[in-house]
């Protein structure tokens, strides 16, 4: 297990399989707020839920309204249980809290490079991200 | 971020979860923008109102909140006239979704006005020197510059925070060091009308988020309340301004640093108006931002005893149209229509509408964006004038 230490933006603690990508998110737009998946043709997470994932990206991108549509999936159940930024953004952030959805940012780059599918805990109270690898690393 | 005891103990919880939220929201956004504290605001103008913007999402988040504000809010303009929605073409479903979002901001204590003008309807919301947290990029504009409060532009979420909580993160235009000009703008042209509505589409474009310093040299430019509110909006919507200065006609800045210069004369204007012709307008739209009781009154005698050809939209504050009902009235009589609550950039009525000429290079900025419609540019009496059909 790795633990890497980072700041809080929004409280919680949560741990799920990792979706990673490098490119920014526009919640708005990129994702369907009635199905969780990225709708986005020119995204490359086009085709994959967010739905109970711990998604990591740079930051998030476009309109404002991003942050109610992360609050939309929270209430269907298919919001993200935890999110990494490089570097948060107004909207992700306000997203984050008003949803309830641990957000933590100002980690490494390296976290771009992490597997999809990985386990991931996000501990924004205790300001670190702990990634376990499987057994037979 | 620091936080006093009592700002400790709501972002703990202590005092339920929705205020316990709120608090994140200004703490997120502190330390995103490297905030050392809170600051109390005089008064709140909240942005996502218009269901059109803020959708099924939105609505969902306001509705579910609880607690009542702790400053006065207000709001910006919704997507209809709450009253005369029918008359303005708005469908049945919309309208329903948009008393919905009305209701869950009275439910929460926010006053339902819905305007970008708060400081036309009201004195007391803000004075010089004065914390806000505004929303409306255009009353942003006018509070920081013609008033001399201080305010960001806040987005839905954080306003309501604010609101709620009775204060903001003090950073941005809160702070001395980001309110220096950048830009010297110097114009040597008479200036009148709309003329301050062509001149901020174009220098908002050129100096972005910038904050740029007006010396009007033309001796007929002597910019009235009207004149810089239009000023104002069209930097706010072609660039980001959210500060400006104008020699001898706002409070002057506290401090001077390095700044770009930039001439620009007659020749620079009239390239705004070419490249937005009156040709082919198949409506009227004024009042972005919302009219005051002057420019009400502007309209009204132009168009006394007079009938429009055209469809022509007039807009305002509820209050201001309460407060002036013979202007409206004679307005009325000549066909066109004065609708209160909301404008022609964020209701979805004027997207059936064809080309529309406007007076506002806010709304130039806007329409073929959010509505899809294409524009023409005049002074509000050629406006009114296209309306009648007179060219």
């Amino acid at each position: 297990m790795m633990e890497i230490s980072c700041h809080k933006v929004a409280s919680g603690r949560a741990s799920g399989p990792a979706l990673v990508t490098g490119q920014a998110i526009s919640f708005l737009g990129n994702v369907n707020s009635d199905t969780g998946v990225v709708v986005d043709p020119a995204h490359e997470l086009f085709g994959e839920s967010i739905a109970g994932k711990v998604l990591i990206f740079p930051g998030g991108k476009g309109s404002t309204v991003g942050s109610y549509v992360i609050y939309q999936l929270k209430k269907r159940g298919l919001a993200p249980v935890a999110m990494i930024n490089l570097i948060s953004e107004p909207i992700v952030a306000v997203g984050a809290v008003i949803s309830g959805i641990p957000l933590v940012d100002r980690v490494p780059e390296e976290v771009l490079e992490i597997e999809s599918g990985t386990l991931v805990e996000v501990d924004a109270d205790r300001r670190c991200i702990r990634i376990f690898s499987s057994a037979c690393d | 971020m620091y936080l006093s005891r009592e700002e400790e103990s709501i972002y703990q919880g202590e005092r339920g979860e929705t205020l316990a939220r709120m608090m994140e929201i200004l703490v997120a956004l502190g330390d995103i923008y490297g905030a050392e504290r809170l600051v109390p605001v005089r008064s709140v103008q909240i942005a996502g109102v218009s269901y059109k913007n803020i959708g099924q999402a939105g609505l969902e988040w306001i509705s579910d909140l609880q607690g009542t504000v702790a400053v006065p809010s207000i709001l910006n303009p919704a997507g209809m006239d709450l009253c005369r929605w029918k008359e303005m073409g708005i469908d049945e479903d919309f309208a329903e979704k948009q008393q919905q979002v009305i209701e869950a901001y009275r439910k929460l204590g926010v006053s339902i006005d819905c305007t970008c003008t708060p400081y036309q309807i009201y004195d007391s919301l803000a004075g010089p020197g004065d914390h806000l947290a505004w929303s409306e990029s255009s009353a942003v504009s006018y509070a920081n510059s013609v008033i001399g409060a201080r305010t960001n532009r806040e987005g839905g979420p954080s306003a309501l925070a604010a609101a709620l909580v009775g204060k903001t993160a003090l950073y941005g235009y809160h702070l001395d060091e980001n309110r220096r000009p950048t830009h010297r703008i110097e114009v040597e042209a008479d200036l009148r009308g709309s003329d301050y509505g062509a001149l901020g589409f174009l220098v908002g474009g050129m100096v972005k988020d910038g904050v740029p310093l007006f010396r009007l040299s033309g001796l007929e430019s002597q910019p009235g309340k009207g004149e810089l509110k239009a000023l104002g909006a069209s930097m706010a919507a072609s660039g980001s301004v959210a500060l400006y200065y104008v020699e001898d006609a706002t409070p002057a800045p506290a401090s001077r640093g390095e700044e770009e210069r930039i001439s620009l004369g007659r020749k620079d204007i009239e390239e705004v108006y070419a490249a937005h012709p009156t040709e082919g307008a198949e409506a009227v739209a004024l009042g972005c931002p919302h009219c005051s009781a002057e420019e009400l009154e502007k309209i009204a005698r132009r168009l006394e005893g007079r009938k429009v050809v055209k469809e022509m939209w007039v807009c305002t504050a509820r209050k201001t149209a309460e407060q002036n009902p013979r202007l409206v009235k004679m307005i009325e009589e000549s066909g066109a229509r004065v609708y209160c609550d909301t404008c022609m950039v964020v209701s979805p009525a004027s997207e059936r509408l064809g080309k529309i000429m406007v007076n506002s290079g806010k709304a130039l900025a806007y329409l073929p964006g959010l509505a899809g419609v294409q524009a023409g540019l005049g002074s509000i009496e050629e406006c009114i004038d296209v309306a009648l059909g007179r060219r």
